[in-house]
Formats: structure tokens, C-alpha cells, sequence
């Protein structure tokens, strides 16, 4: 009987502790199935950060650090600059990376550090229950934004994508989304061109995945997806940013 | 043989250097040194400060508060420091920054215009050289030999002319000092 | 005289870390330690070491995390306001088990308090400063040479340990200059050696099949029941410490003391100074000058405390913070005396001595 899916080796055999429907179990995946495709099992380390996945790190089988709320990017900078031999992404939500974390990710992005960033987007804050993010949309109501979050009190959720890309250094940036199977295999794509990057020692890689958070949100995975589409990605709207290996 | 000192000035007129070379030849010739400077805010005012031990035995607090010899190279730094100097010790001022002198007996007293002996040796770089003269001729804190033997060393190739006016304005100092 | 050379305290430190091993330092520039951030970024380049300033304090020890689990001699430095920055990363190296150093020029506090010597910090540094259960090995060094010596002491502690160490200095030993003798640089063969000696636990590159690794850098531990075994063995660890590494210098400590100091740092120096001229004039006054002040000699400060002391006197440049841990050692035994200076001011041999006279 021929093997049509199995594990991605870089995964290991344990149960991923995420709600159902909610898509960190696909990012991670992607991430691992990358890894393995470009043979990087061996030089390749992690950073999760605080949050949902903040158990990320006993998920991948490498080696994984848990860094402390919003510090992945100033951990791996460390990692990668004790080891350059080896490969190092950070993994991170949006309250870790766009609220507590933010001088850590603009200064790792603006000094070009020779890591990849996966940053998962879905404007709440998951692991605490619910709670504001700093990528909540105008309106959304949230256990911190009863009344729906007032722009005029609170400021505008963050375009972090946006933001970095003001930035000189950072190599290559995109936002993809998560939403659909063909949106998938395109972050399938972006996943392994960012690692590709890193691999070769190219600079900093960033990749922003439009995600859902079916239970804080508060419904079915399926309308989760939808609602995501029709509210999530007008703002944050997908596509590449800056690739530097595409310029030359 | 302790010998505490306290150089004085405004910033850039080389208070910390004197206090530099006689620690670093003191410590040349085997003895204990520390050389502790005012920092920050304190150095402005006119009174960018060094304190200096020199012992044959351990050095305990590197704080001078009463110095047996004490450079102040303008008047703030004499005010401020001049009541400290112990009984029998040494105060060098520089003449032309301080006008009012007021002497204490029982001190020893070189006043000298460093400024314009500086210039006339040709630099105003080496004014605090003369104030170290001063101390090696009256004190046996540090030789000659040694801080000329350090200087060549370092100014030898990076600026032989430079090299040149320091000993002369040390030769000066010590010959102001007799 | 050897190979002395006249260098102030904080270019001291980082040039023996250097030797040490040392080859990765993140930091954020303050007053009083900018000569060692300085002096790294100098020298790093030299060694094919790594030299980063971070954006911010918090980053800067978070960085070190990062390199610390990757088993490499990793330091940063600071003074007072930025080590309360670093009270998180300080707590989560404890958690992870990571070795690393961490150098403190103590200022004058609270707040931004002002650039001049100070001991404020000896609670932050002593007791915790982050939250949680945890040690650090705390080192106080008195001179330039001590100061430079416990860099690499620190290292071989905290690689032998997996517990972090500060160095607890003041703006004083940062600033001053003092001969000193630096050991040997550690070849790049010595440095990989020290970096393997981790490779049970730290991450490194892995490998296919048998002996391919998986660890993990971490301090979370979602079950209490592992929890507590995590920090139970952490307590296990700090006894072992606490009985083999306590360090201190006993300065004219004997059996005909009459009184005894305990100061530690610059405050010791002064205190040395004060008791010097009065043992001159026939008293004989001991001073017990605490290296490690984490551990804390509490048995040979009781020890010292036989029956023809009259009076401990403590000295510190803080309000009376070493002074709770001196109180626990003599135990009630004689009374206690306290003089302290904050602001960033030192006190004057000559006001120690009117203090102890005060009581002769």
C-alpha cells in the first residue's frame, strides 16, 4: 500500500494541543514540511513565543527554545549569532510579536538578522482568553473590547508586514493567508522560499499568516474561515512585500 | 611611603593625565597605585578632578579627601580643594587661572603661570607636564627616568615633536621646582 | 612586575572575559559602564567574537539567553536602572538553567537616582530582583584586579553550576584604574571544548537516527507536580552552592578582636582604611569583607563572633541591605551597628572611624 501523507519528519509523534479548527496545526506543519524538504533537520533550532503555541517548542523535533513574552526575535538573534552554522526561525503570535514584542521585531528586522520569522495573525489574543490584540479589527468585540474596539480610543490594529517593510534591511517579506487549500499551498511556497533564504544566509525573511481563532472569536471553524475572509483580509491584505532574490 | 593627591581643572587642560602618568610610572617602579576620576556632571563646574594614591603597601581607599598633594590648574579647582591639603603638603597652582591665591601656612606653595610657560614651550598641550616637573622635584614620588623612559615609549613614533616639548616642559617644571 | 598594566575596572572586566572565553556580549550603553560596552566593541571584532548593542536592556539579556543555550560564554553588562530591565531575562536564565555572567556598575538609586558609586542594588541582586524562586551567584568584587579576576571565576561558576552570575561592582571599580594582571587568553581549541562540556542539554547541530537530540530551552512547565520537581532540584543545586562556594577575605580577623566590620566592595576599601589608623592606635578591630554575597558567609561571620566581641559595625553605600543577612548571622549575639551613605556618595575613612569611636 503506498504512502499518499504521512507525519513530516521534523514533527514529532505527539498531539498538537490547539483547539479544533484553529490553524497553528497548518502553519506548523508547513514550517515542518519545509524544513524537511530543504534538509535542514539538523541545523535548523526554533524559538516559540508566549501565546497559543507557546508549546510550539515540543512539537518540532529539533531543538527549541521558549523565549519570554514578545523576546523570540532578541533569543534568536542570540542563537544565531553564538551559532551561525545553524538555521533559526521564530514563530509568533500577534500579541507576542505586534504588542509586547514590538522594538524586538522591528530591531531584529531593521539589523537584517539572518532569521525567519513566522508570524501568525488572528487579531486576538488566543491562550489568555480572548483578549484585545494589537491586530483586532475596528469594531471587534473581545473580552478586553466589550463594546467593540473603538479605533479613536484604542488606535488601529497594526500592519506589521507594512510596517517592517519601511525598513532597508529585511530581505524578504509577505503576508499569505491561511484560509482556503489553494491560500495554503501558496503559503506552502512562501514558507519554503523564506527558509530557502535563510538556508543560504540571504538576511531576514518574514511571514505573516492570516489565521482564525474559531473559539475566542466564538464560531464554528468553518464561519471562522469565512468571517476572516471578509473582515481580516481586506485589512491585512495578502501579498509580497519585498524579495530581494526576486529584484536581481 | 603613601602619598595621596588630587589633580584639578577644567576639562581638557590635562588634570586626569597628570594623574595618569604619575600612576602608571609608580606602578613602573613596583609600587601600588590608584587612580580614581570624577565622572558625569561632576566634571563640569571647572572641576574635572583625579584622586591618586601611591603606596609601598596596599591600597585601602583609592578616596582621597585629605591630599598631601594637591594640582589645581584653575580657581575653582583651588577653592575646592585648597582647604583639604593636609598640613606640611603641597598645593601647585596655576597662576595664570587663579587669581586670588589665598595662602594657608604650613603648605608649600608653587605658584607658577602654566598657561603661558605652556605657550612659550610651544604647546598648550603639555601645561600639565609642567605641573608633574613640579611634583618630581619635590616629592620622590616617581623619577624622571621612568615617566620619560613611558612617554618616548609611547609618543616615539606616533609624534616625536609632541614627545620633545613634554620633556621639556617636565625639565621645566623641575627646574621652576628647585 | 610582571605584566601590570594600569586599566580602569570596567575595561578590566571585559578584557578578562575575553580571555575567559567569552565570545558573545550584548549590552545597552549606561553610565557608569559604558568603558565595558565600549571596550567590547572595540576588542570583539579582534577575537572574531560577537559584539551587539541591542535596542533595549530587555533584548540585550534576552540575546543572551539565546547564545547561552547554545552552551557559549555569554556576558552582558549594565548598571543599576538596566539591571531592573533585565530582572525578567534574569528570572527565565535561572528558570532555563542557562549559564551566563552579568556585570552590574551599581549607581545611586531608586529610579534613575544619579551616575555616582553606590550598593543599593545588594536586595535586587541577593534576594531575587526577578520573580519566582531562584539564585543567582552573586560576586562583589573590591579592586580592579578582583574585578577582572571573578570574570573568569563567573564563567567557570556558571558553567559548572548552569546558574547565572553577576558580578555586583559599583561606579567606583568601574571608573578607577589599578595595576592588573590579566591570565592567558583561552585558544579557540580550549573555548570549543567549554562549549561541548554542554552538549547534553544545550542545542547544537543534531543528526539523523540514534543519538539526534531534542532539547529544549525553557523555564515553562504547565504541571505543577514537574514544577515543583524543576524548582525542588533548583534548590538542590543552590545548596550545593551555598556549602562549597562561599568566599570571603578576613582582613586582621583573630582571637583577640575586640569588634568586628563586615562590608563588602568599595565600601570594604574604605572600611580597611578606617580600621587600619585605629588598630595604629592600639585598638584591634577585624573586618570581614564578604566575596561571595551570594552565597553569604553567615557561618564565618558567627564564627568570628566569639566572646570578646562587643559590637559588629556594618558599612555599606545603601540604606542597610546586607545589613538583614550580617543581623541573621550574629544572631543576636552582640549588638549590630549600621552606617550607611547613598546618593552615590562615599564615605570617608575618617567618617568610619568616628563612627566606630563613637562606641570604642
Amino acid at each position: 500500500m503506498a504512502i499518499i501523507a504521512e507525519r513530516p519528519k521534523s514533527l514529532r509523534d505527539i498531539s498538537f494541543t490547539y483547539c479544533p479548527g484553529c490553524t497553528h496545526g497548518i502553519a506548523h506543519r508547513l514550517i515542518a514540511e519545509a524544513v524537511d524538504e530543504l534538509g535542514l533537520r539538523n541545523s535548523m533550532a526554533g524559538v516559540a513565543p508566549v501565546g497559543c503555541s507557546v508549546f510550539a517548542y515540543k512539537f518540532f523535533d529539533f531543538d527549541m527554545a521558549e523565549a519570554a513574552h514578545g523576546r523570540a526575535p532578541a533569543v534568536a538573534t542570540g542563537m544565531k549569532r553564538a551559532r551561525p552554522d545553524m538555521n533559526i526561525f521564530t514563530y509568533q503570535g500577534d500579541g507576542d510579536l505586534a504588542a509586547i514584542g514590538t522594538a524586538e521585531i522591528v530591531h531584529a528586522a531593521n539589523r537584517g538578522e539572518h532569521i525567519s520569522v513566522f508570524f501568525v495573525n488572528n487579531a486576538i489574543y488566543g491562550m489568555t482568553g480572548g483578549q484585545m490584540a494589537p491586530t483586532t479589527l475596528p469594531g471587534m468585540k473581545t473580552t478586553t473590547s466589550p463594546y467593540g474596539r473603538d479605533a479613536d480610543d484604542i488606535g488601529y490594529p497594526i500592519r506589521v508586514s507594512e510596517l517592517l517593510n519601511t525598513l532597508e534591511a529585511p530581505y524578504y517579506i509577505e503576508r499569505v493567508t491561511l484560509l482556503s487549500v489553494p491560500e495554503i499551498i501558496k503559503a506552502k511556497k512562501a514558507v519554503l522560499k523564506a527558509l530557502t533564504y535563510n538556508k543560504e544566509g540571504k538576511g531576514f525573511t518574514f511571514i505573516e499568516f492570516v489565521s482564525t481563532c474559531p473559539t475566542n472569536w466564538g464560531v464554528d471553524p468553518v464561519d471562522a474561515l469565512k468571517w476572516a475572509k471578509d473582515n481580516m483580509v481586506p485589512y491585512f491584505k495578502p501579498g509580497l512585500f519585498r524579495d530581494k532574490g526576486e529584484q536581481k | 611611603m603613601k602619598y595621596e593627591m588630587i589633580f584639578s581643572g577644567f576639562g581638557g587642560q590635562g588634570a586626569l593625565a597628570i594623574g595618569k602618568f604619575i600612576a602608571q610610572s609608580a606602578m613602573t617602579e613596583g609600587k601600588n597605585v590608584s587612580w580614581l576620576p570624577s565622572y558625569g556632571p561632576e566634571m563640569r563646574g571647572g572641576t574635572a578632578n583625579v584622586s591618586v594614591v601611591v603606596s609601598d603597601t596596599e591600597i585601602a581607599s583609592p578616596v582621597v579627601s585629605t591630599p598631601t598633594v594637591m594640582v589645581a590648574l584653575n580657581q575653582p579647582s583651588l577653592d575646592k580643594f585648597g582647604p583639604d591639603v593636609k598640613p606640611q603638603g603641597l598645593i601647585i597652582v596655576n597662576e595664570d587661572l587663579c587669581p586670588k591665591v589665598v595662602k594657608r601656612s604650613n603648605i608649600d606653595y608653587v605658584v607658577v603661570p602654566f598657561n603661558t610657560l605652556a605657550k612659550e614651550i610651544g604647546s598648550d598641550k603639555v601645561l600639565n607636564m609642567i605641573a608633574i616637573g613640579i611634583i618630581i622635584e619635590k616629592t620622590n614620588i616617581i623619577k624622571y627616568d621612568t615617566l620619560a623612559d613611558e612617554l618616548t615609549a609611547f609618543l616615539k613614533d606616533r609624534n616625536p615633536e609632541l614627545l620633545k616639548l613634554n620633556l621639556e616642559a617636565i625639565q621645566k617644571g623641575m627646574e621652576l621646582a628647585k | 612586575m610582571g605584566n601590570k598594566v594600569l586599566m580602569k575596572g570596567n575595561e578590566a572586566v571585559a578584557e578578562a572575559a575575553i580571555r575567559s572565553g567569552c565570545r558573545l556580549y550584548f549590552a545597552y550603553p549606561i553610565t557608569p559602564q559604558s568603558e565595558l560596552i565600549e571596550y567590547m566593541a572595540k576588542m570583539m571584532p579582534k577575537v572574531n567574537g560577537t559584539f551587539l548593542q541591542a535596542e533595549s536592556e530587555v533584548a540585550a539579556i534576552n540575546m543572551v539567553y539565546g547564545a547561552a543555550g547554545m552552551g557559549k560564554r555569554v556576558m552582558t553588562s549594565s548598571s543599576s536602572p538596566g539591571i531592573s530591565l533585565k530582572a525578567e531575562g534574569l528570572s527565565y536564565l535561572a528558570g532555563a538553567r542557562l549559564p551566563a555572567v552579568i556585570v552590574n556598575v551599581q549607581r545611586g538609586g531608586p529610579g534613575l537616582g544619579d551616575i555616582q558609586p553606590a550598593q543599593g542594588d545588594y536586595f535586587q541582586a541577593t534576594k531575587g530582583g526577578g520573580h519566582g524562586d531562584y539564585r543567582l551567584i552573586v560576586l562583589a568584587p573590591s579592586s580592579v584586579q578582583e574585578f577582572a579576576d571573578m570574570a573568569s571565576d563567573a564563567f567557570d561558576l556558571t558553567d559548572k553550576y548552569r546558574v547565572p552570575v553577576m558580578i555586583l561592582s559599583d561606579g567606583l571599580l568601574g571608573q578607577m584604574m589599578e595595576p592588573v594582571e590579566f591570565k592567558e587568553y583561552k585558544t579557540d581549541a580550549e573555548i570549543e571544548e567549554l562549549g561541548k562540556q554542554h552538549f547534553d542539554w544545550c542545542m547544537h547541530p543534531n543528526v539523523d537516527g540514534p543519538g539526534r537530540h531534542h532539547h529544549e530551552i525553557n523555564s515553562l512547565e504547565i504541571d505543577p507536580v514537574m514544577l515543583e520537581k524543576h524548582v525542588l532540584n533548583l534548590e538542590k543545586i543552590y545548596k550545593e552552592i551555598e556549602a562549597k562556594e562561599v568566599k570571603l577575605e578576613e582582613y586582621n580577623i583573630n582571637p583577640d578582636n575586640e569588634y568586628v566590620c563586615v562590608a563588602f566592595g568599595t565600601a570594604a576599601r574604605i572600611v580597611k582604611s578606617a580600621i587600619d589608623d585605629l588598630n595604629a592606635e592600639g585598638h584591634n578591630i577585624g573586618l570581614i569583607r564578604p566575596i561571595t554575597v551570594w552565597p553569604y558567609p553567615y557561618k564565618e561571620i558567627e564564627r568570628a563572633i566569639h566572646d570578646k566581641i562587643n559590637r559588629v559595625f556594618v558599612f555599606e553605600l545603601n540604606l542597610g541591605q546586607m545589613l538583614e543577612d550580617v543581623k541573621l548571622a550574629v544572631n543576636g549575639k552582640v549588638p549590630v551597628e549600621f552606617m550607611g551613605k547613598v546618593g552615590g556618595i562615599v564615605f570617608t575613612p575618617e567618617e568610619v572611624k568616628e563612627k566606630i569611636k563613637a562606641y570604642l
